[in-house]
């Protein structure tokens, strides 16, 4: 028989699976059997209404692109702190994990200091004609801010891993850089990056605490699904919070899917080594 | 295609990798760069393959300058010491790569493409396996990739570091034989970087030996071997024996022996090391004639040489002889045993005022002919 690492391959898997159902899966089930307070006909009539919609929208699609400005962020800057040698370099690096670091409702009060209209980025961007506090833009620079250091953490220790001489083998076979960033460097990092892009994604969609602040919470323009579900807690409405809640993560689950999929998929060099 | 390289100079932070390194690469030359680590032999080998380049000294080829073209247009193949393979990539797409990245004007249709990695393939021996990816293949077969990635360019001129440095010794053999056969067949001028001398001295047509940053010694492989022009080359390149001569009277002696014929030097200096090879050893000298006097300690059979460790108590030193599995019978070889041994030949480097030798002076003393017992 095959020797594994961990002993006891039943106890530690059970345990595992069990954790997770404790962990996971019961409060989940939970937040769906209150779900089921409101009825079909509730849930449909709470999910179709224009408000619900736009916020649902908001939270989604902000999280989503402000996922993709991390992934090219985040590998830029990944890239500057694994490849480069200048001074302040460690004090850079840890400068990363401070949206991490920092209470959310702290980053909430700091964002709308800095991009409100008397702000000071905000006196620069207004005349530009430039609003972000207030409007979908302050909700993505928020989401923006606090999903940025997943992409980094997660991409600094296999761009480290990189080898060098890989890179100079695409320059000698005659690729020009761009080529050697699009077919080699970038598909090699894709793995990575997915993983990054989903950590951020799930980090941004239930987002509160940093977004509200300079979202304004404009109702079908800058306000976001958990703020729904905070006001209907406060209006007593728990199946409504609860409903509106199964449809935030079914949404995030099948995001969080198909990134899974994509992910399978740009890996499957490493996978046939199994 | 000549390439010339002139007074090549490089600086790493602390130390100086190429120290004023001049060579010439022939057409279809298979060239070793032979040396320790940190000998400068990489170096000079990105040099040339427009990774690195020099601090001051000049590249050319034909006339043309080398070093003023960018890696990607330099016609080179380059073959890492670790393969550097695209591991996102299967093996055909690997191959293919060099042909895929060119300009659509120059580059082949997909069917020429198809058809050269084909070629390729069954050059390198990996038929049925271009569907795999790099990690589902042994360190040989990943090496052939490599190499059928860097022919697949159709380079001027291929580039190996280390080429057979990650592989155990059977493929290593097989790798090695292999490759002389491909350049014999393709003639395609070969650079290839090896820190091991066996590897060098059976695959090249010529040896640069490198040390700290310098050619020490260029030059087919008998050559390099038989006539060392420095103590460094002699005490590199295979076994070697060591002997401090000092002068006396009649000449240049050690312990009861002494080169015999006409010293280049005639009485010039004090002190000379003579490197004398293991199998150019006589153990059974017949008493008329000078030679050490050793007691055989031990015999470490090896295969079809065996080699002895002869203590020689007028030197305080212990010689190292090869001799033929076969004659340590005939010859009655077993430990303890009595020898009168000498050299059949030597190189000898005087030693300066300062007791370091003077690479330039050297002497390869041959044994006079005489009628052997």
């Amino acid at each position: 028989m095959r020797q594994r690492v961990l002993p006891g391959f039943g106890l530690s898997l059970g345990y595992a699976l069990a954790y997770l159902g404790l962990i996971v899966l019961l409060p989940m089930a939970a937040l769906a059997w209150k779900a089921t307070g409101i009825g079909l006909g509730g849930m449909l009539h709470l999910l179709s209404a224009p408000r619900t919609l736009a916020a649902l929208r908001l939270s989604v699609g902000g999280a989503l692109v402000a996922a993709l400005v991390n992934v090219v962020i985040g590998l830029l800057v990944g890239w500057v702190l694994v490849r480069y040698r200048f001074p302040g370099r460690r004090l850079f690096d840890a400068l990363v994990d401070l949206p991490f670091a920092l209470p959310t409702a702290v980053a909430g009060i700091a964002l709308p200091t800095l991009y409100a209209p008397n702000g000071w980025l905000g006196r620069w961007l207004e005349p530009l004609g430039i609003k972000v506090a207030y409007t979908p833009l302050g909700v993505l620079v928020a989401m923006v801010f606090v999903g940025f250091p997943f992409v980094v953490r997660t991409l600094q220790p296999v761009l480290a891993s990189l080898e060098r001489d890989v890179e100079e083998a695409a320059q000698s076979l005659g690729a020009r850089r761009w080529q050697t960033f699009f077919r080699v460097i970038l598909p090699m990092l894709a793995p990575t990056l997915l993983t990054g892009f989903s950590l951020a994604l799930a980090r941004a969609v239930g987002e509160y605490g940093s977004v509200i602040f300079i979202a304004g919470n404009i109702p079908m323009h800058s306000e976001i699904a958990p703020l729904l579900i905070v006001q209907k807690l406060e209006q007593f409405d728990y199946a409504g919070a609860a409903a509106l809640g199964v449809a935030l993560l079914l949404l995030s689950f099948a995001l969080l899917i198909v990134v899974a999929l994509l992910q399978r998929w740009s890996s499957r060099w490493a996978e046939a080594s199994r | 295609m000549t390439l010339e390289l002139a007074h090549l100079h490089r600086r790493f932070a602390g130390f100086g990798a190429l120290d004023d390194v001049s060579l010439s690469i022939a057409p279809g030359e298979f060239l070793a760069l032979l040396g320790p680590s940190g000998s400068g032999k990489t170096t000079l080998l990105r040099i040339l393959a427009g990774l690195d380049y020099p601090d001051s000294g000049s590249v050319h080829r034909d006339g043309e300058d080398f070093l003023a073209t960018p890696a990607r247009e330099r016609r080179i193949g380059m073959v890492f010491q670790h393969y550097a393979l695209f591991r996102h990539l299967t093996v055909v797409e690997n191959i293919a790569f060099g042909l895929r990245v060119r300009p659509w004007r120059t580059r082949p249709s997909r069917a020429k493409i198809h058809e050269q990695v084909d070629r390729l393939l069954a050059r390198v021996q990996l038929e049925g396996l271009g569907g795999r990816y790099p990690a589902q293949l042994s360190g040989g077969q990943r090496q052939r990739v490599a190499l059928a990635r860097a022919l697949a360019v159709e380079p001027d001129m291929l580039l190996l570091d280390e080429p057979f440095g990650a592989l155990d010794a059977q493929v290593r053999v097989t790798l090695r034989r292999w490759l002389r056969e491909l350049h014999e067949e393709l003639q395609l001028t070969t650079v290839f970087v090896t820190h091991d001398q066996e590897e060098a001295l059976e695959l090249a047509d010529r040896v640069a030996v490198m040390n700290q940053g310098r050619i020490e010694q260029v030059g087919p492989p008998e050559q390099i071997y038989q006539q060392p022009a420095t103590p460094f080359v002699c005490e590199f390149i295979g076994k070697v024996n060591r002997v401090e001569l000092r002068r006396t009277g009649v000449g240049l002696a050690a312990g009861g022996w002494m080169p015999e014929g006409d010293e280049p030097w005639q009485g010039r200096y004090a002190k000379a090391t003579a490197y004398i090879r293991p199998e150019q050893l006589s153990l059974v000298v017949p008493p008329t004639l000078p030679a050490w006097e050793a007691r055989l300690r031990h015999v470490y059979l090896a295969g079809s040489v065996a080699h002895l460790d002869l203590y020689v108590p007028s030197l305080d030193q212990t010689l190292e002889a090869d001799v033929a599995s076969e004659d340590l019978s005939r010859l009655g070889l077993q430990a303890g045993r009595e020898l009168r041994i000498a050299p059949r030949s030597a190189v000898l480097f005087p030693h300066d005022g300062s007791g370091a030798t003077v690479d330039r002076e050297r002497w390869i003393w041959l044994e006079p002919d005489r009628v052997h017992a």
